[in-house]
């Protein structure tokens, strides 16, 4: 294929283009990562990146990895930032194990990321990076672009600072304004190197720029001239093409987890018919979903950044008491500090969604990397018997639905549901098949407002679920509060056998959930086989892929993905039953594994990771074989 | 049209349970009772609280009520009063509810200035839990969890809620029955975060602890009653007064050539005569009344601006076209 139109115009002029295109060969699938200082943009030409590949049809699927230091020392291996891109013309189920291209500015970026790089990969870096002082930084003794330590790498020694310095020269920019170009220089030559469609990326630099002018020329001259560069140098003897996916027909948008997560929101809320009310405490991997809310006030949402976790929830309790759609987003740490608040909200039987988007615990340890030990904490980190629904997100997408779900239910059963996402999930992003508002279910929110025969706990017989009754409707006046308190009435009791009747009640209400959930998929043998990958939350996409390359090998290997995670569906007792061995993987030690054993007594057991990293379909497959054998 | 209220409609059909002579029993008949005049729809009135004796007060009112969690009414409150400002949110607490493991949200509530009423029954010791000091007790304090007294130095409620600038801040007595009803009818009247502390007796685990000021018998010698543009005056015989010797106030006798003149008068927008106010200690007289109250924009109207704003400019919010925001491209 040709370079696209759009491309050819804008960048065949005035490049000193010899006029002879490059041989372009065409590959299903890359894998790049794109690795710097945290100060080198490396986030920003990822995320270009992949909305060029995007828009090249390809099926995507990302993962960022930053450093959690804002600003760690330049140079340092402590300050790489990382942005990984699966672009194909395939089913994309990962970010890739590992990099088949990789892109490091530094020194520290190359000792960091260079051991995932197999042998033959592609390996571009800036060459003038590697000064004896950054050198020094990461910890080299000799030079690896000269020791021959990277011989068994395609490796391509490109002067950045150089090109993109003279690129820019006319412009009289100061030297920090043009290393600050060099990202663009970058893109623009993998932006060649692969033949991505520029129009987005030109388009962004002049919305994004549009303020500073001098530095939008910058940019786009930089970018210009890295796609030139690739083009008319003899440094690459030619170009590769990722040919479209076969993706469904349809609006698509490229989204994070925790865009979709806020989106989920706006839309229940709008479906709803309720103002959303977001109360949360700045904390990573969250706060985006707080950052995009506080821009959608016109739908009506209300952000509320509070003075610390337990605020955030109590003020969305408070929202909920008065009629609206109360959210509180967090972490980990702040899962705990909320958890009181939640035991309020199940005892008042109110409608709150609490977002815990997990990081590597315990205590503050990894913000900024995922995992998945806060299921137990979801089911059991409260005090009393207080069960909460507990729903989990596969994919960047999936976020969008079960943020939605998740405020569905919360608003029919009267209770607190739990959302558990990643910071995996967060950050990563994926194509969204967008849907039609009117696509979406309809949440029925129907305020009590008939004084007679209303009483605060008489509950639906079909959900067991209270009576919504907002301030401010004459005639239903009343108390509720956190002490034990009576059937229908409502009113403070310490009867014994009642407090019994109400705690088996709530537990009814939540357990009944199950009727909600879809009969649960089995991808491969849905009659029974050998082995059942059980997974939940952000491990979909390798469990699947590793399930799927098993299968192609004649494996009898098959794979559940669990959406609810309390209520567990009622069908999933006999579907593990129907496996010879069930294996259940997650990033914690055992939690989902806990459960399915007490809760089925099946004899399962763990595939577990605790690194802050995902899983590699790799690593998923020679534990699955492990388990076969044995 | 509704027939107006009375002191009744505001009485919970629930029984009262505080211990018998309790001061919050002073309190809450002397809120029942100014609830008719406020003019606010029963409906549209809610009470909020946190734990302790004093939170158990929403049960005993015919409103709309919430007894929550330790520290966190004011945290529920404001989520309330954001979405739902029309509503006259009131929040009950106390000196451990409000001070101790509720700090953190009284101050941000006040320096918000979100439109809430919020009542701090302060008997300076920790009754539900029978008897530990609390943030507002003496140093000194013996109780059963200071055998030999407490070294822990006491919060002035009145210099918290001035440190943290709410817009209106006061203090009443749960006996005085036609001042407290005053202080609350202006709390009311005040929109923004009114912050009223009222002293009150706990006769099972602090009796007497604030006598000189309650006692008919010396309370005129020890009680300062605060009157914006009035000269500071006390005493059985109001013959004494608070007069301004250099930087510092003193309590001088009134007679002999010193009169009305030379006194400090009473100015409830100054806030570092406020301040001076809060931090009068025996042999300094007792100042109740209102310390401080300005005008400033209030938090809830602010965000709901904000709101307003968004949609008069951006239009209503319009779910399809922010879906389709971004990096977007069709697939045919």
């Amino acid at each position: 294929m040709a370079v696209p139109p759009e491309t050819a115009q804008q960048l065949g002029q005035g490049s000193g283009s010899a006029g002879q295109r490059k041989p372009v060969e065409t590959r299903p699938q890359f894998v790049i990562r794109f690795a710097g200082d945290s100060g080198d943009g490396m986030q920003l030409a990822g995320m270009q990146f992949t909305a060029e590949s995007a828009l090249a049809g390809n099926d995507i699927a990302t993962l960022p990895d930053f450093p959690a230091e804002i600003r760690a020392p330049a140079g340092t291996l402590a300050g790489v930032s990382g942005y990984q891109l699966n672009f194909s013309s395939q089913p994309v189920f990962t970010p890739g194990d590992e990099p088949s291209v990789l892109v490091a500015m530094n020194p520290a970026a190359l000792k960091v990321n260079i051991d995932d790089l197999p042998p033959n990969g592609v390996l571009i870096v800036d060459k003038e990076g590697f000064t004896d002082a950054n050198l020094k930084k990461a910890g080299y003794t000799s030079n690896p672009l000269t020791d021959h330590s990277l011989d068994k790498y395609q490796v391509f020694e490109i002067e950045v600072s150089k090109l993109t310095t003279s690129a820019v020269r006319e412009l009289g920019l100061n030297t920090r304004a043009v290393n600050r170009c060099r990202n663009f220089f970058v893109l623009g030559l993998v932006s060649w190197l692969f033949q991505r469609p520029t129009k987005s990326v030109t388009d962004y630099i002049e919305s994004r720029f549009k303020k500073t002018p001098d530095v939008m020329e910058a940019n786009m001259r930089a970018f210009k001239a890295g796609y030139n560069y690739g083009e008319t140098t003899e440094i690459f003897a030619s170009a590769y093409e990722v040919k479209p996916a076969q993706i469904a027909p349809g609006f698509y948008r490229n989204i994070t987890g925790n865009t979709a997560t806020a989106l989920g929101f706006v839309a229940a809320a709008v479906k709803s018919g309720r103002p959303l009310f977001l109360g949360s405490y700045p904390i990573t991997p969250a706060s985006d979903v707080l950052h995009d809310l506080s821009g959608f006030k016109n739908f009506p949402v209300y952000t509320f950044q509070a003075e610390d976790e337990i605020a955030g929830v109590a003020s969305a309790i408070g929202a909920a008491f008065g009629g609206a759609i109360g959210i509180t987003t967090t972490s980990g740490p702040g899962m705990n500090l909320k958890a009181e608040a939640i035991g309020l909200a199940v005892k008042v039987e109110l409608p709150l969604v609490i977002t815990d988007i997990q990081r590597a615990g315990p205590s503050t340890g990894m913000p900024t990397k995922p995992e998945q030990a806060d299921l137990l904490m979801a089911m059991y980190g409260r005090h009393g018997e207080s069960p909460i629904p507990i729903i989990a997100a596969a994919t960047p997408a999936d976020c969008f639905d079960c943020a939605f779900e998740a405020v569905r239910v919360a608003v029919k059963y009267m209770t607190p549901v739990i959302l558990l996402t990643d910071g995996h999930l967060a950050n990563g992003s994926e194509p969204w098949l967008v849907p039609e508002p009117e696509q979406l279910p309809e949440i029925k929110v129907a305020f009590r407002t008939d004084p007679n025969g209303f009483m605060p706990y008489l509950r639906d017989e079909e959900t067991l679920s209270r009576p919504w009754a907002v301030p401010g409707t004459p005639g239903l006046e009343h108390r509720i509060g956190g002490l034990s308190s009576e059937h229908l009435t409502g009113n403070v009791s310490y009867s014994p056998s009642n407090n019994e009747m109400m705690v088996r009640l709530r537990a009814r209400k939540i357990a009944g959930i199950a009727r909600e959930i879809p009969a649960t998929k089995v991808f491969g043998d849905e009659q029974g086989g050998d082995l059942l990958l059980v997974g939940w939350g952000s491990t979909y996409g390798t469990l699947r892929e590793a399930v799927i390359r098993m299968r192609a090998k004649g494996k009898s290997v098959s794979h559940v993905h669990l959406r609810w995670l309390n209520p567990l569906p009622s069908d999933l007792g006999d579907i593990l039953r129907r496996f010879k061995k069930v294996m259940v993987a997650e990033m914690n030690m055992g939690q989902l594994l806990k459960m399915i054993r007490a809760d089925y007594l099946i004899d399962a057991v763990g595939c577990n990771k605790i690194q802050g990293r995902p899983f590699k379909v790799s690593e998923v497959e020679s534990r699955v074989t492990r388990a076969l054998e044995g | 049209m509704a027939t107006a209220l009375t002191r009744k409609d505001f009485i919970s059909d629930q029984e009262v349970r505080w211990c018998p002579g309790c001061g919050d029993y002073a309190i809450l008949a002397q809120v029942q009772k100014i609830m008719p005049e406020l003019g606010v729809p029963r409906e549209n009135t809610v009470f909020i609280s946190g734990i302790g004796c004093s939170s158990r007060f929403p049960y005993y009112m015919n409103t709309y009520g919430f007894h929550t969690i330790h520290g966190r009414a004011p945290a529920i409150a404001t989520g309330l009063k954001m979405t739902r400002p029309e509503l006259d949110v009131w929040v009950v607490t106390g000196d451990g509810d409000g001070l101790s493991i509720g700090g953190n949200h009284l101050i941000h509530a006040l320096r918000r200035n979100i439109d809430l009423k919020i009542l701090l029954f302060n008997n300076k010791i920790y009754g539900l839990t029978k008897g530990q000091y609390s943030p507002t007790s003496e140093v000194g304090k013996v109780t059963k969890s200071t055998p030999a007294g407490s070294v822990d130095f006491p919060f002035n409620p009145i210099t918290v809620a001035l440190g943290a600038h709410s817009s209106f801040i006061a203090r009443s007595i749960d006996v005085e029955q036609k001042h407290l009803q005053d202080t609350l009818k202006r709390a009311h009247a005040h929109r923004g975060a009114s912050f009223v502390e009222i002293l009150q007796n706990c006769n099972i685990f602090n009796d007497g602890a604030f006598n000189d000021v309650s006692d008919k018998a010396i309370k005129a010698d020890h009680q300062l009653i605060l009157e914006h543009g009035k000269p500071l005056i006390f005493g059985k015989n109001r013959d004494k007064g608070i007069r301004m010797n250099g930087m510092r106030p003193e309590v001088v006798q009134l007679g002999n050539g010193v009169t009305d003149k030379d006194l400090l008068v009473h100015d409830e927008t100054n806030l570092p005569l406020a301040f001076m106010l809060a931090n009068f200690e025996p042999p300094m007289p007792t100042p109740i009344g209102v310390f401080y109250a300005t005008s400033r924009p209030t938090y809830d109207s602010a965000v709901n601006a904000q709101l307003e704003h968004a949609k008069k400019t951006q239009g209503p919010g319009e779910l399809r076209s922010l879906l389709r925001r971004g990096d977007t491209w069709s697939v045919k």
